[in-house]
């Protein structure tokens, strides 16, 4: 049953309705419904765990289980889940597994350029309202076809990085060197095709490791290798449907889309695996300017990431074109049941006094975290009016009218600004500038327009700040 | 319900407990067994033990040759249809333009070409502002220095050269809290711009719903059957007023809410007292990447994915103000070396924000930066190629040396 679908009380049936508290829920409905949204696992409930229960067990997990299966790449501490999805569109529920991005390396690379590279994956952090946004995998290639060479690439790889490796290599010879230098190491096997798929199997089998299959532009035959590999004994199978740029990418959006329909809403147990994307494909283009290449690359790659891609494979090794694919990886993978807006109230930072400047902004999450980042990392001391504006950044609350000069003087009056500091002096979001002087009229307190960005307060305070007592 | 196995010859392997204590997925192995074989044992520290099946695994045969599968394409009934909407009028329609562009008719999601191709392309329109003191992030400024005081100039420099398809004309200076300008000055430069370039317009206000009411009504009447983009009615206009003003004169709303589906209904469903569905636009607001990115992604996937299945009060072409990307301050933020350039990196935050959206099925884009309204252009071509599913020259990626 689609997860969507899903309801507490189809969950509540099977469990043993004791209320016993065991797994930590007041009733056995609180639990169900900690299941239905997957934020608990069966195994909680342990009167389920009887062996005379068993039958209830699967049961309930068969209803529970995600329609794209997930699939683990990577040793124990620097292993990365991806899959495990249940809805197509992320408002349905939400999405669990962000698509990780692999930065590619080829076994003809010189070696200065391959330390860079997995320095690179090592490295890049981005620092997001508290978060860090980060790269996940490296995928190796065999452009030589050398066994040999694939061999020495992925020895070196490994010592570079913890991070999961993906190989990728089409001969079964090189690939089998390949996963002879990481074994044990459980990298993702690129890829097993209508060609090799046997061989690749059995390399899958014998190094316990996931498998691609690929067939790129040729659907039938995609899901006719993974229910083959499945038959095979290959569980941890990941689907390459064949990634293409310029005017092939309605076609890859189209495949992805069926693939991921056809998985969720008719589940299709021989779809049901994750996707893999391939922007790189976007260097294949004549074009002489590896700017462009790689504005193109991250273009494919973020139409991927909008279109449900689980794992994708990289070559720019460039901050500009990569910021803003993890930044929309964040924002679609963000659970779109948490609530947008945090407490409006008056927040402290550092070693406050009643001397200490007064910022206000609103209470929608993104517009508070970011401003409290700026402050925290400045480490200043000041004090925060965050206005009830319904959840609203600044700029669209003030054309919204959410943040007007009345819900500022309603904010400073209940929440008692005028006990907390002994000064008057507000100052307000750049982006509210014009409701400067209805702001000092509604309040009495003298108002200063502030950066256009949080990220200029500190500058602001250096400059402009001067606390006096009227 | 889709309980597919039959309980009695379940596959279970043996860390079936383990590994639904990860993340709820069975480990399937080569072993059946049956119910009554099972044993599990539980230890008295309330430690799982494993089961164990008593009988010897059965090997399954494996598979020879590829077995034979067909994929069925997901072709879905959409009972509802996006209504299209004309904007712009040519002299036989009414109006001055060199032609008229229609949005919208859509009758499957965004860019499902495998079940239907979309009836006409987005339309990308620049954005012009009255007011010289706008403030512009610097990787966009460079682009219009030379014609920021004229709003006429601004509108044929994104037509000439960068074949701006529409153009919106934003009035900053009407605000009573910037320079207050006269209703009658604004329809002056209205008129200087429908006679620099001859491509549809959209006219935009400040904010203030009164003002922005008697400026709107002053250009309607002035510039009647031009079919002009009214940016926009809100809840907090007068909505006869608004709605009777855009009817009598011909021209076209965009229904503005801000990121709240039932909000967009509720606008829709007030306008539809005084105006017929083919002269309204939503839009639920756009929030730039990494600010509010997701939040009107979802609202307008939802909204577009209702209209389709037959919310008769959603089924309307949307609109994105893709230019709020430079709100991010990473779009325009000078950062340390290894994010720049930001003359790149500006461009392209725009870009990833209109195309997120494009995805959602977008029909009328307001962007800013040359090179971003460039590569949504492209992107939109490309989508529009009519390369089904399952067509197109393999990439050997593999093997290829970059």
């Amino acid at each position: 049953m689609p997860a969507k679908e899903l309801s507490p009380i189809e969950i509540y049936k099977y469990l043993p309705k004791t209320n016993c508290k065991e797994c930590g829920e007041t009733n056995c409905m609180a639990f169900a419904a900690k299941l239905v949204n997957r934020e608990a696992t069966l195994q909680e409930c342990l009167p389920l765990l009887d062996p005379k229960q068993t039958e209830t067990f699967t049961r309930l997990w068969v209803l529970l289980k995600p329609p794209v299966k997930a699939v683990e790449i990577g040793l124990e501490n620097n292993k990365r889940k991806i899959g495990g999805e249940y809805v197509q569109y992320r408002h349905e529920f939400t999405y669990f597994s962000p698509t990780a991005i692999a930065i590619d390396v080829s076994d003809e690379m010189s070696d200065e350029e391959v330390e860079i590279r997995a320095k690179f994956v090592n490295e890049l952090n981005y620092q997001y309202i508290g978060m860090n946004l980060t790269l996940d995998m490296v995928a190796i290639r065999s452009t030589s076809k050398d066994p040999a060479k694939f061999e020495a690439i992925t020895k070196k790889v490994a010592q570079l990085t913890n991070k999961p490796l993906i190989l990728c290599a089409l001969e079964p010879a090189v690939m089998e060197q390949g996963l002879a230098a990481v074994e044990g190491k459980r990298p993702l096997i690129y890829a097993a095709t209508k060609n090799n798929w046997k061989e690749m199997a059995d390399l899958a089998l014998m190094y316990k490791c996931p498998l691609v299959a690929s067939s790129p532009q040729d659907l039938n035959t995609l899901k006719s290798l993974a229910k083959t590999l499945k038959e095979y004994g290959v569980d941890d199978i990941v689907l390459d449907p064949g990634t293409l740029w310029d005017a092939g990418t309605s076609t890859t959006v189209n495949n992805f889309t069926i693939l991921r329909d056809l998985a969720i809403n008719e589940e299709d147990e021989d779809l049901g695996y994750p996707l893999l994307g391939v922007p790189m494909v976007a260097w294949a283009a004549k074009e002489e300017d590896h700017l462009v290449k790689e504005w193109n690359e991250a273009m494919l790659a973020s139409v991927l990431v909008t279109r449900y891609t689980d794992i994708m494979i990289i070559h720019s090794v460039s901050g500009w074109s990569l910021l803003p694919l993890i930044f929309l990886r964040q924002n679609l993978y963000t659970d779109p049941r948490k609530p947008v807006a945090v407490e409006a109230g008056v927040r402290a930072f550092g070693d406050v006094t009643d001397m200490s400047p007064v910022f206000l902004t609103t209470n929608f999450a993104l517009t508070y975290y970011t401003v409290a980042s700026d402050i925290e990392s400045a480490k200043l001391s000041c004090h925060v009016l965050v206005v009830d504006s319904e959840g609203m950044s600044v700029e669209s609350a003030v054309a919204g009218r959410k943040l007007t000069a009345d819900t500022i003087a309603e904010a400073v009056k209940s929440f008692k600004l005028g006990d907390i500091v002994k000064h008057r002096h507000l100052v307000i979001p750049g982006r509210a500038a014009r409701l400067s002087g209805e702001i000092q009229e509604a309040t009495g307190w003298s108002v200063s327009v502030g950066p256009m960005d949080s990220s200029g307060i500190p500058k602001y305070l250096e400059e402009k700040w001067k606390p006096t007592v009227e | 319900m889709a309980i597919k196995k039959k309980n009695e010859s379940l596959p279970l392997s043996f860390d079936i407990l383990e590994a639904l204590a990860k993340y709820q997925e069975i480990e399937l192995s080569d072993v059946d067994i049956s119910f009554e074989e099972l044993e599990i044992n539980l230890t008295p520290g309330g430690v799982i033990g494993v089961p164990r099946p008593r009988a010897q695994p059965i090997l399954k045969t494996k598979p020879l040759s590829l077995i034979e599968a067909k994929v069925d394409l997901p072709i879905k009934e959409y009972s509802g249809k996006i209504v299209e909407v004309k904007l712009g009028a040519t002299r036989t329609e009414g109006g001055t333009r060199n032609k008229s562009i229609v949005i919208g008719g859509e009758s499957v999601p965004a860019y499902y070409n495998f079940q239907q191709m979309p009836p006409h392309k987005p339309v990308i329109a620049f954005d012009v502002f009255d007011w010289p003191k706008v403030s512009l992030a610097k990787a966009v400024k460079e682009h219009f220095r030379d014609v920021v005081h004229d709003p006429a100039e601004w509108a044929k420099l994104c037509v000439e050269k960068y074949n701006a398809e529409m153009i919106n004309l934003h009035f900053l200076t009407i605000d009573p809290l910037i320079e207050d300008t006269s209703p009658r000055t604004a329809v002056k430069v209205v008129e200087n711009v429908l006679q620099a370039v001859d491509v549809p317009i959209a006219i935009g206000g400040c904010g203030d719903p009164k003002k922005d009411l008697a400026v709107f009504t002053a250009i309607a009447e002035a510039t009647k059957g031009e079919r002009l983009l009214i940016n926009s009615v809100t809840l907090d206009m007068d909505i006869e007023k608004s709605a009777k003003m855009i009817k009598d004169n011909d021209h076209v709303a965009i229904a503005f809410t801000s990121m709240d589906v039932n909000k967009a209904r509720e606008l829709n469903r007030k306008l539809y007292d005084y105006l017929p569905k083919n002269q309204i636009v939503m839009d639920t607001t756009t929030a730039a990447l990494g600010y509010g990115l997701d939040y009107a992604f979802t609202v307008m996937e939802r909204c577009r994915l209702a209209g389709l299945k037959g919310d008769p009060e959603l089924n309307h072409p949307m609109s994105s103000g893709s230019t709020n990307a430079w709100a991010a301050r990473e779009a325009w933020m000078k950062m340390s070396d290894q994010w720049t350039p930001r003359e790149l990196r500006g461009p392209l935050w725009e870009t990833i924000t209109a195309q997120t959206l494009l995805l959602t099925g977008v029909d009328y884009f307001m962007m800013m930066h040359p090179a971003a309204a460039n590569a949504i252009r492209t992107i939109i071509n490309h989508l529009m190629s009519g390369k089904n599913a399952s067509t197109g020259d393999t990439v050997e990626w593999v093997s290829l040396k970059v």
